[in-house]
């Protein structure tokens, strides 16, 4: 591989091919997917790979994984609190255990652990119940303590002398993190193989919409019909539903993130505190990563504040003092489309044709390839498979809101 | 966005502040009239404008007042703060 590598360099790098083509944007597709993010990616995918629909363009703005799927803190795991959430993301968790062989790419899933620590007894009682409905569901995820949570974290402070004490966790082995790149781009590369159009730096512009039904889209390259366009653009979900006539029960936030130098390895499991608001795990390059809940405000702006890394970093010291010296690298913020029950919005709208797969606030990039899969199978069967079902949109018109927010934020 | 003007207080540290969403308007006859989807429209669709906003905001660690501002989501330029009684 070195040698290769070497090669390359040396001769201008002539020899290598592009991971996906680009192609002239056709008239009319019988799909078209906005947004070229882990969620468009994996739907076009799999509607090619399960369902044999080839004709099949995914319209991005930017560049692939330029939003959300580039800028998450990689954090996949299935212990959430209801019945619904647990089964749906539980499939994601088993479709990323495969996803290296599957994509014929090293996504380089490192299922190492994931703690969710307990700081009050409320919090302790939560994660009780946590684990108890985890278990009925199949999932692997037990409450531990304070003396095991010593010898799964040693540099933490889990003494009783601090302010918030760590009083347990729900220890939930699967859970781990990932490289997000490799996703994106192993589906893109994927989805390119098999026949989907990728079109980078193409806006979506409006969308034309017929007696209620979807008959195309402008971009600024142009007009192109169709009869079934799918909305997965996080942060923007509101802009382009509003395009189509559509009004989404979605706030875009900025969630931020950021990463320290590199340092050896000490942290081999995923520390996540939602009193304290901040998750934390080591990078293979030994760089520790970290995130916090959203920012106070909405905003579509992706700024970086100090009073971020502020109070992100005076929570991450009370657990872990050793790190008071230690530089941060980076800092930045991506976008966060929140809705009401910190559940995501899937399926069908009231305009016929025009499919959402949004409201994926700060928990979008662990779902992507179980959304995929199950937007695709909606696609091609235009019928809402049974685990996406409770995740309608009509869901807030039928007052059976799907309420995660006890286990899908920090933030709350 | 750092400084926010209270219209009370006058300019303060938005940490000051607690955001309260964009501003609608409630069903008319809430008790009597106002169908299902007027509520739902009120209580859970939003515009989520990229642009000027008319959003609440709540001074909470000053006068504990609730004022309308008027902001640019992606500049964050506030243009003004008012009291929602001043506007009517």
């Amino acid at each position: 591989m070195s040698i290769k590598l070497l090669k390359q360099a040396l001769n201008g790098q002539k020899s290598l091919t592009p991971m996906w083509r680009q192609h002239p944007l056709k008239e009319r597709y019988d799909v078209v997917i906005i947004g070229g993010g882990i969620h468009g990616l994996a739907c076009a995918y799999y509607l090619v790979k399960n369902h044999g629909l080839t004709d099949v363009a995914v319209l991005e703005k930017r560049y692939i994984g330029a939003g959300g799927s580039g800028r998450n803190t990689t954090i996949i795991r299935s212990n959430y609190l209801t019945p619904e959430g647990i089964l749906f993301y539980d499939e994601s968790v088993k479709l990323y255990e495969e996803l290296s062989e599957a994509l014929d790419f090293n996504v380089m899933f490192s299922q190492r652990g994931h703690l969710t620590l307990a700081h009050t007894d409320a919090s302790l009682r939560t994660m009780r119940w946590r684990a108890e409905v985890n278990q009925l569901q199949g999932v692997n995820s037990i409450v531990i303590y304070p003396d095991d949570i010593k010898k799964l974290v040693p540099f933490m402070d889990v003494s009783d002398h601090l302010r918030y004490p760590v009083l347990g966790a729900l220890y939930h082995p699967p859970g781990g993190v990932i490289r997000h790149d490799a996703v994106v781009w192993g589906y893109a590369r994927g989805a390119d193989q098999r026949g989907v159009h990728l079109h980078q730096t193409t806006e979506v512009t409006g969308i034309d919409v017929e007696n209620n039904r979807v008959v195309g889209v402008q971009t600024n390259r142009g007009r192109i019909k169709t009869g079934v366009v799918l909305n997965a653009t996080a942060g923007w979900c509101s802009l382009i539903a509003a395009m189509a006539g559509v009004k989404l029960p979605v706030e875009t936030r900025p969630l931020q993130a950021s990463v320290t130098e590199p340092l050896k390895p000490f942290l081999d499991t995923v520390v996540v505190s939602g009193t304290l608001h901040f998750y934390l795990s080591q990078s293979d390059r030994g760089e520790l990563v970290m995130g916090a809940s959203v920012d106070p405000f909405t905003s579509y702006a992706q700024d970086s504040t100090l009073s971020f890394v502020e109070g992100l970093a005076a929570h991450v010291l009370e657990l872990f003092p050793s790190l008071a010296n230690v530089r941060l690298l980076r800092q930045w913020a991506g976008l966060c489309d929140m809705t009401p029950d910190y559940s995501p919005i899937m399926g069908f709208t009231p305009v016929e044709g025009f499919l959402v797969d949004v409201g994926w606030g700060t928990y979008g990039f662990k779902a992507g390839p179980v959304s995929g899969k199950r937007m695709a199978e909606l696609i091609a069967t235009n019928r809402t498979p049974d685990l996406i079902a409770p995740f309608s949109y009509d869901r807030f018109f039928q007052g059976r809101l799907v309420g995660e927010k006890g286990a899908a934020s920090v933030g709350h | 966005m750092i400084l926010l003007t209270c219209p009370n207080c006058g300019e303060r540290n938005v940490a000051e502040f607690r955001f309260g969403g964009e501003c609608k308007k409630r069903p008319a006859n809430p008790e009597e009239s106002a169908s299902d989807a007027a509520w739902v429209d009120y209580l859970y669709l939003k515009e989520n404008k990229l642009g000027m906003q008319q959003e609440w905001w709540y001074h909470r660690a000053g006068c504990g007042r609730w004022f309308i501002a008027e902001r640019h989501t992606n500049t964050q330029v506030v243009e003004k703060t008012y009291f929602w009684e001043s506007s009517q």
